[in-house]
Formats: C-alpha cells, sequence, structure tokens
C-alpha cells in the first residue's frame, strides 16, 4: 500500500486549486476552476470507496514519510471505516457548496472565496486522514484560518464578532490539546525509546491514573468545543447564524464532525480507561445537549439560528451513541454524524436560497409559501424529515442504532434522550407549518421565484444519498464495522484490565453486542 | 586547542574574520559616505548589504570548525557560527528595507548604514564571546550604536524620547551587568566563562562558589542586565516606547537583531556554561517567564499603535523563550535557537509591512490605518496576514513549529504548568494578531494607497521573510537540526576545556 499517493493528492489538489484560482481574472471562470478543483477530489474519494476493503480494520492507502525525524514527527496519512465516510462526506458537501455559492449567494471577493473553500477543504480533509499527531493538529488549525475569512468576510450581521469567538474558542480547546499531545509523546518516549508522534505508537502508553485523566481532559476539551457540546457550545449558535451560506454548510455539515471524529480517533483510543469512566458523565453531557438545543430551537424566530440550535441537539445524539462505547452506538453515532451532514447542509441551503429571495431569514415573515413555491417546499420537506428521522430515510437508521447502543449501556440514557426525538419532530414540524403552509401573510412572498436548475443540482444528490442511506444502509455499515470493532476491542481490553486490577465488585458491564441489529 | 598553545597572541582566522569584514563595511561606508549626497544613499546601502553577505558567505564557511581566539575570549563553533549567520540575515533584512526610508526621509546614509554594520558587529561579538569581558565589550558596541540609530530622526521629538530613553534605561542595565561581572569575577578569579564553569563546578571547588552569596548576587545582577536587553517584564518599560519613536527599519533591528544577540550571551552564560548549576536559578526564570508572557500578550491587547503593540508582542515573545531558559538543556537550547530563527522571518516581515505603509508625511501607524489593505494591496495584506498568523503560531509556519518545538522541550523537563500557561498566552495573542487581520480584511476605510512597485528593497523584505516563514515552518527538520547541533557543539565543547584550562 505504501506506493499509493491517493491519500497524498485527495490533500493536495484543493490546495493547488487554491493557489490556481487566485491566478484567475474573471469570476465565471474562478467559479468554473474552484468547481473543477472540487470536483477531482469527489472523484478520487469516490473512487477509494470503490477500492476500499470493506473487511478490514487496517488504515488502506496509508503513505508515511518522514517529515521532521529530528522531532519524530512523520507525514502519515491513511483512511479507515471511520474516516472514508466523513472523507465523502467533505468532498460532497464543498463540492455542492461551491456549486451553490457561484449562483449568486457570493458577489463580493469570489476569487478570495473559492481560495479560503478550497484551503478549507485540504484543512478538513488532512484532519481527517493524518494518522500522526503532529500532522493531525497542523491539519486541525489549518481548517480554523479559512472558516474564520469565511465567516469574517461574507458573513451577515455580526460577522466579526461571530468569527473572533469561533477562532478563540477552538484556540482554547486545541492550545491544550497541544500540551496534551507533547505530554503524550514525550511519556511514551520513555518507553518507546525515542520521541513520536505517530498514532500506533502512542497506543498503550503507561500513564498514571491522574495523568491519563488530564490527557484525556485536554483532548476532550478541544474536541468538546468543536461538536459542540453543552456547555461550551454558545459560540456555535453565532458562527453558524452570521456565516455565509457555504460556510454554515461546511461548518455543521463537516466541521462539527471533526470533533466527534477526534473523539473517537484519538481521545478513545488513547485513553480507553478514561474514556470508559467517563462515559456516563459524557452521556449525561449529551442528553442535557439534545433537550436543551431542542428546547431553544423550538422558540428561535430566525430560521439560521433555529438549524443552529437543532444542530446542538443533533450533535448531543452523536456523543450519547459514541460514549454508549457499543457497536450499536459508535456506528449509529458515524451514522448519524452522516446524516446529519447531509440534512443540516441541506437545511441551511435551502434557508440560503429562501435568503437570497427575500434577504430575510424571520419564520415570521413567511408562510404559505408552499403555494408561490411548492418545489422548494417539498425539497424542504425531505429534508426536514430526514432531520427528524423518518423511517425509510438516512435518518432514522442513525438514531435508532444510538438509542439501541445507549439503551444497551445505560437505559436511562435513552429514555431521556427519546425526549429529544419528540421534541425535534415537534419544532421542525412547527416550523414548516409556520413557513410553508396557510395562507400567503405577506404580497411579496407570492412572486418569489421556486428552485432554479443550479438549486435543484445541488439539492438532487442531497436527496439521494439520504434516501439511499435510508433504504440501504448496509454498504456504509459493513465499511464502517471493522474499525469500530477494534476501536472497542481496544476500550474493552482497557476496560478488562482495569477490572482485573480493582476488586471485582464493579457489577459486570454489558460486553457490547457483537452483531448490529440494523442489516 | 592547538592553536591556544602556539603562541602568546593566537589568532583563529575564522572565527574573527566575518566580524572583520562588517567592521571593514562600516568604515568603508563611513568613509565613501563622505562622497556621497543624502538622497543617494542607496548606494551606501548596497555596499552594507555585500559586506553583510561577505560574512555571511565567511561564516557559512567556517561551519563545522571549533577553534578559539585571543586566548579563548572569541570562540568558535556551530552555536557561534548560527548566531552569526541569524544576526547577519537579520542586518541584511534591516539594511534591505532602510533603502528607501533612508532615501524618503533625507537621513545622512552614510552614518546611518555604518552605525547599523557597528552594530552588527557589536551582536557578532556577543556570538563568538567566551568571556564576560567579550561579553560586556559586544554588548556595549551593539547598544550604543543602537541608541543613536532610535533617536536618527532627529526632528521628530518622539524619535529623541525614544533614543533618550533608551540610553538611560540601557546604560542603567548595563551598570548592572557590568556589576554582576565584577561580582562574579570576585567570586571565581577569572572572567573566562569556561573557568568559571570549571570554578563552579570543578572538583576541587565543588559547592561552596556555586552557592556563595557574591556568586548568586553576581548572577542575579547579571540577570537582570540581560533581562533588560531582552525586555523582560519587570524590565520591559523601555520597549514600548522605544520601538514606537524609533525609526521602523530601526525599531525591527531592535526587535529582531538586538534580541538575538542579547540571548545569544544570555544562553552563552546561563545555559551552555552555568547550566548545570542552573537549580538556584531555576523558579527565578520560571517567574520571570510566566510573568513577561502574561504581561506583554494582555498589555498588547488594548494597543492601538501597530509598533506598539509589536514591541508588547515582542515582550511576549521574549517570555515564550524564557520558558526555553527555565527548561534549559540541550532541546530546550536547539529549540529557542530554531524560535529565534523563526521570529526573525516572521517579526522582520512585519516591521517592514509597517514600514511600507508609512510615508514621510504620514507614518500610518495606527491598527486603524490598516482597514480595508486587503483590498487595496491584496499581496501585502495577506503577507501581513501570514506574518500575524506566524506569530500567533498557527501551522504551518515558522512560530508555530518554534513553540512546539519549545513547548516540547519545556514539557520534557516537567514545566507542564509553564506551558499551559504559555498555552493559554498563545490564545490571548491569538486576538490581538487578528485585529489586524480583522482591519484588513473585514474592514473599510484606512490609509490610502501605498506604493510598493517603487520601492523594491521593501517588496524583497517581505518576500524573502514570506519565503523564509513558510520555508522554515513547512520544512523545518534542517533548521532544527543546525539549531540542536549549535547548542549541542557549545555545551560539548566546554567541559573538555574547562578541565584542561584549570590553572
Amino acid at each position: 500500500m505504501m506506493g499509493s499517493y491517493w491519500l497524498t493528492g485527495l490533500i493536495l489538489i484543493p490546495l493547488l486549486g487554491a493557489c490556481l484560482v487566485l491566478l484567475q481574472e474573471r469570476a465565471d471562470a474562478i467559479w468554473r476552476a474552484a468547481f473543477a478543483f472540487s470536483l477531482a477530489p469527489l472523484a478520487i474519494s469516490l473512487y477509494l470507496f470503490a477500492e476500499f476493503e470493506p473487511g478490514q480494520a487496517a488504515y488502506q492507502f496509508a503513505e508515511q514519510h518522514p517529515w521532521i525525524p529530528g522531532l519524530g514527527i512523520s507525514y502519515h496519512v491513511g483512511m479507515d471505516g471511520i474516516s472514508l465516510f466523513l472523507v465523502l462526506l467533505t468532498t460532497i458537501l464543498i463540492t455542492l457548496s461551491i456549486l451553490y455559492s457561484g449562483g449568486g449567494d457570493i458577489e463580493s471577493r469570489s476569487r478570495e472565496f473559492c481560495f479560503f473553500m478550497l484551503v478549507l477543504e485540504s484543512g478538513l480533509l488532512g484532519a481527517l486522514l493524518a494518522i500522526d499527531l503532529f500532522l493531525f493538529y497542523v491539519f486541525w488549525e489549518v481548517m480554523l484560518i479559512p472558516m474564520y475569512f469565511l465567516i469574517g468576510i461574507w458573513g451577515h450581521g455580526r460577522k466579526v464578532y461571530a468569527a473572533l469567538k469561533f477562532v478563540l474558542f477552538t484556540m482554547v480547546g486545541s492550545l491544550l490539546m497541544l500540551v496534551a499531545i507533547l505530554y503524550l509523546a514525550h511519556a511514551a518516549s520513555v518507553h518507546l525509546g525515542r520521541l513520536s508522534f505517530d498514532l500506533p505508537d502512542l497506543y498503550g502508553t503507561p500513564l498514571s491514573p491522574a495523568e491519563a485523566r488530564w490527557l484525556f481532559a485536554g483532548f476532550a476539551l478541544a474536541f468538546a468545543i468543536k461538536v459542540p457540546m453543552w456547555p461550551v457550545h454558545t459560540w456555535l449558535p453565532d458562527a453558524h447564524t452570521e456565516a455565509p451560506t457555504a460556510g454554515s454548510v461546511i461548518l455543521a455539515g463537516v466541521m462539527l464532525k471533526m470533533g466527534c471524529y477526534g473523539f473517537l480517533r484519538f481521545a478513545i483510543p488513547l485513553f480507553p480507561a478514561t474514556a470508559i469512566a467517563a462515559g456516563p458523565l459524557f452521556m449525561a453531557l449529551a442528553i442535557v445537549g439534545i433537550v436543551y438545543g431542542a428546547l431553544v430551537a423550538m422558540v428561535q424566530p430566525d430560521l439560521k439560528r433555529l438549524i443552529a440550535y437543532s444542530s446542538v441537539s443533533h450533535l448531543g445524539f452523536v456523543m450519547l451513541g459514541i460514549f454508549a462505547l457499543d457497536t450499536q452506538g459508535v456506528e449509529g453515532a458515524l451514522y448519524q454524524m452522516l446524516n446529519h451532514g447531509l440534512s443540516t447542509g441541506g437545511l441551511f441551503l435551502l434557508v440560503g436560497v429562501i435568503y437570497l429571495r427575500r434577504h430575510s431569514r424571520e419564520i415570521a415573515e413567511f408562510g404559505g409559501l408552499w403555494r408561490s413555491v411548492p418545489l422548494m417546499a417539498a425539497t424542504f420537506m425531505v429534508v426536514m424529515l430526514s432531520s427528524i428521522g423518518l423511517p425509510g430515510l438516512n435518518g432514522f437508521v442513525g438514531e435508532f442504532l444510538i438509542m439501541l447502543g445507549a439503551y444497551l449501556r445505560i437505559w436511562q440514557a435513552a429514555a431521556f434522550a427519546v425526549s429529544g426525538i419528540i421534541l425535534g419532530a415537534l419544532y421542525m414540524l412547527w416550523t414548516y407549518e409556520r413557513v410553508w403552509f396557510g395562507p400567503i401573510t405577506k404580497a411579496v412572498n407570492e412572486t418569489i421565484a421556486d428552485l432554479n436548475a443550479r438549486e435543484i443540482a445541488v439539492m438532487v444528490p442531497l436527496l439521494a444519498l439520504m434516501l439511499l442511506m435510508g433504504l440501504y444502509p448496509r454498504p456504509l455499515l459493513t465499511r464502517m464495522e471493522p474499525a469500530v470493532t477494534q476501536l472497542l476491542s481496544r476500550v474493552q481490553a482497557a476496560n478488562a484490565r482495569l477490572d482485573a486490577e480493582r476488586a471485582p465488585i464493579r457489577a459486570a458491564r454489558r460486553a457490547p453486542g457483537e452483531s448490529v441489529a440494523v442489516k | 586547542m592547538s592553536e591556544f598553545n602556539s603562541s602568546a597572541i593566537d589568532l583563529s582566522w575564522p572565527s574573527v574574520l566575518p566580524s572583520i569584514v562588517v567592521a571593514a563595511a562600516a568604515v568603508l561606508v563611513l568613509m565613501v559616505g563622505v562622497y556621497v549626497d543624502d538622497d543617494e544613499s542607496v548606494g551606501l546601502g548596497m555596499l552594507s548589504l555585500g559586506g553583510l553577505a561577505l560574512a555571511f558567505v565567511l561564516a557559512l564557511a567556517a561551519l563545522g570548525q571549533s577553534a578559539r581566539a585571543f586566548s579563548g575570549s572569541i570562540l568558535l563553533d556551530s552555536f557561534a557560527i548560527y548566531f552569526e549567520l541569524a544576526i547577519l540575515i537579520s542586518a541584511a533584512l534591516t539594511v534591505l528595507m532602510s533603502l528607501e526610508y533612508v532615501g524618503d526621509l533625507r537621513l545622512p546614509g552614510a552614518e546611518y548604514y555604518s552605525l547599523l554594520l557597528f552594530a552588527t558587529l557589536g551582536m557578532m561579538l556577543l556570538a563568538t564571546a567566551g568571556d564576560l569581558i567579550v561579553i560586556l565589550l559586544g554588548l556595549e558596541t551593539m547598544s550604543i550604536a543602537v541608541y543613536a540609530l532610535a533617536g536618527f530622526r532627529r526632528g521628530d521629538p518622539r524619535s529623541i524620547e525614544a533614543s533618550l530613553k533608551y540610553f538611560i534605561l540601557g546604560a542603567f542595565s548595563t551598570g548592572f551587568l557590568l556589576y554582576g561581572i565584577a561580582l562574579v569575577y570576585g567570586a571565581t578569579g577569572t572572567v573566562r566563562l569556561d573557568r568559571i564553569r570549571a570554578a563552579m563546578s570543578g572538583p576541587m571547588t565543588a559547592g561552596p562558589i556555586a552557592h556563595s552569596p557574591l556568586m548568586l548576587l553576581g548572577l542575579g545582577m547579571m540577570l537582570i542586565g540581560f533581562g533588560f536587553k531582552v525586555a523582560a517584564v519587570p524590565f520591559h518599560m523601555w520597549t514600548p516606547d522605544v520601538y514606537e519613536g524609533a525609526p521602523t527599519p530601526v525599531t525591527a533591528f531592535m526587535a529582531v537583531g538586538v534580541k538575538i544577540a542579547a540571548f545569544a550571551g544570555f544562553l552563552r552564560i546561563f545555559l551552555v556554561h552555568l547550566g548545570a548549576v542552573s537549580a538556584e536559578w531555576t523558579w527565578v526564570l520560571w517567574v520571570l517567564a510566566a510573568l513577561t508572557m502574561t504581561a506583554g500578550n494582555t498589555i498588547a491587547l488594548v494597543q492601538t499603535n501597530i509598533k506598539r503593540m509589536l514591541a508588547y508582542s515582542a515582550i511576549a515573545h521574549a517570555g515564550y523563550l524564557l520558558v526555553g531558559m527555565t527548561a534549559s538543556g540541550n532541546a530546550a537550547g536547539g529549540a529557542i535557537l530554531y524560535y529565534l530563527l523563526g521570529y526573525a522571518f516572521t517579526s522582520m516581515g512585519a516591521f517592514a509591512v509597517v514600514g511600507a505603509l508609512g510615508r514621510v508625511d504620514a507614518p500610518h501607524e495606527r491598527i486603524a490605518d490598516y482597514r480595508g489593505l486587503a483590498r487595496r494591496q491584496p499581496a501585502l495584506a495577506a503577507a501581513m496576514a501570514l506574518f500575524m498568523l506566524s506569530l500567533t503560531g498557527v501551522p504551518p509556519l515558522a512560530g508555530f513549529v518554534g513553540k512546539f518545538y519549545l513547548f516540547s522541550a519545556a514539557l520534557s523537563q516537567g514545566l507542564a504548568w509553564l506551558v499551559i500557561i504559555a498555552a493559554l498566552n498563545s490564545v490571548i495573542s491569538a486576538y490581538y494578531y487578528i485585529s489586524v487581520i480583522v482591519a484588513m480584511y473585514m474592514e473599510q476605510g484606512g490609509a490610502e494607497d501605498v506604493r510598493m512597485r517603487g520601492r523594491p528593497g521593501l517588496f524583497a523584505t517581505v518576500a524573502i521573510a514570506v519565503a523564509g516563514v513558510l520555508l522554515i515552518g513547512l520544512y523545518p527538520q534542517p533548521f532544527i537540526a543546525a539549531a540542536t547541533d549549535a547548542f549541542a557543539s557549545a555545551t560539548s565543547v566546554a567541559p573538555i576545556h574547562a578541565a584542561s584550562l584549570l590553572p
């Protein structure tokens, strides 16, 4: 596998595209170039999806080259069942966002916009593919800067405030994570005999329980801010609301997943014993997030803010599944990450479409839009139902698996979380009713245009994927399963060690099921 | 070694040739300057650049050699050469960004460039010094030249104030340093660093001298002296006023060159030679580092003048470097050397942009003047954004790898809390560095257009700085290896000589 350069290509092509876009002069040439350079990684990621060996837990298409040998840092990238789909989600959403933004959403400084979008794609893909912790950290920060510019330059309202808040929140977490990374590498160097930031070298580093707790906290804070988990979620409503449509799509669709991904890739496998111990705490925080996000979403007068808070709620489900730490929960979480990317991405795009026509996102401004723009209303309906988790669409599979996983771990958690599903249905349907049904209350709403060809082209792939993932989840789950099983076996091993060390008073934990219910 | 015993005045050419070339260039510039009008000073700048380039080549050629001159007062090792190269680079970039500045303001070019070269000479002496007297000589040669440079715009009261303030406080700090040297001499009977080290940790006199009040007081005073030069809190009071008032290229030179040179001396004394007995002052450095970082970053938050902001940022970066000093050891030494190189390019670039925006009648030094720069001068704004991000420590730029290496070294010495303080300080710094980016990219208005096209010197400085920031950040291995080797060469040579040179 060492001979393939697919992953490097995946990371570098958008970067190359970013540089070439800067050389373009005319607006249509800029958008065409940006679109072409986002299509190339999409094509590569689809090819990798086809080539991906479903039964393997190991990294595939891996590459490793020395980078800074003096500090034990290498360029090590690879892809497994956990990152594969997030890579696909990234390439799909970036392509669709660029396609959408070229249609009038971004009018000024389109060259810089495309530049930042492509650099962002590079950063996101790099962070998903990096196996060396230094490399991961580099990409983790690289994706922050373009997003900062996207919000700050092309955003709405209090954009500078929102962008700054986003950066500062993220940086607090990530710099403490950097300290934790360094500490971990030095702790590992004692028994490795050399400094290394390569993830496989760092598994199973002997740490005292206190050290493990602090280091886990360092990683967990950075990831929890990114997710975001309650109570460090306060940057999200501002950033999502003020960002331009494409920014919101990527922020909600992909970037939030980086936090969840961080837990799965780094925080949990590196400190499995601590992760188990912290499980109930994180599940509790997740449930608070689920209920809180849903309740706050319900009373938002602004469509975008409503979707932003619904993200807090949905990401709570993802975290619930992850910290259930059983096969169903983690696979459900992974599935739900993709679902949320598609459905929230779709919702933000549709709100963007509405905003373009009416320059308002206030729910009270609308009503009865079904009559004037039926196609838009139907699309919104499907995306919303996917977000609610209607059986037959993708959202259901993920939520079902998460609830099952949580139930198997702590059944009370599932009981509380269910309220989030009900509330979710409530606020979404209520919003739908106020925006689309009823009589047309404002005359301007009678004459707005329905989806145009470009917007249909953006929405169709999303709808198709929602349906496909809802009806036929198997190809995804079989590819996820080996990596998830490997992760959980690491956790179980640590758990067994812990149980063996402590007196066997501790009630025997229920072993995670071997098979997945939905298959 | 052999040269040491061979003659009374042992002169090792490779160790002094670069300094001699710089000194000769300074004198030459002064002499040629008599025949050159003030508005034709570009030629003098080119002459200075030539001298610096020649010195650079000679220093580079000496790489890998190890020698001692003047009975060990001057040392040639990778450490000295690394610092010489860094100093020559910062001096050359200063000259490059001064080319238009000196011409525009019609400053007397001969004096300006020769003072710059003399200051560089002093810095190189600091880098190669093997005893305390040469360190003092180097420091003074550098400082006196820079005092004059700071007040070079005689018509501007801020410049005069800067010069005077710098001179008085600088003289004061030199007093501390000199007193400290005297006390150390009193305690050990020598000013040679390797002998001091031997006296303190050698088999004959272990213990008593290292812990004697005389010695500790002397070291404490030297610490204060260097604290002034590197602008560590609480000895930083002069920095903002002087940085603001001095001509912009001189400010850059002070922020980069003076800092590098001062750290060369600081490191040579405290880490290389007295590292073995560092436990006595580790806590002092710990407190200094934490104070310097925190004070520098928090006061920088409220600055509206970009030169003052960069001054406080320079204080904060001295604080990060002091984290490395606290850690001590070879990894930390290498990290400090690497960090200084990255900082040199980043800071030089930032000051070059400040200089580029300034005009004779309007300095444009408020951060508000940067509003909307991204639309008027996209390349210049992008470069400035890059420098700000590198100063913040955003990967994959030079500033990030420097911080990473520095924090890594400090953590390996168990300074977890200090590193956490440093990390949180980086978050604070993000706020004010990013505020410059906010102004450039997200706000409107600001100063009117600047013309980079007619200013090749400034353009070249910015371009070189951008290249440096990217290269050192993306491909750090050779630089890290050079920095680590340099520091290791200084520490590995010292004990061998110390053993054989005991009287």
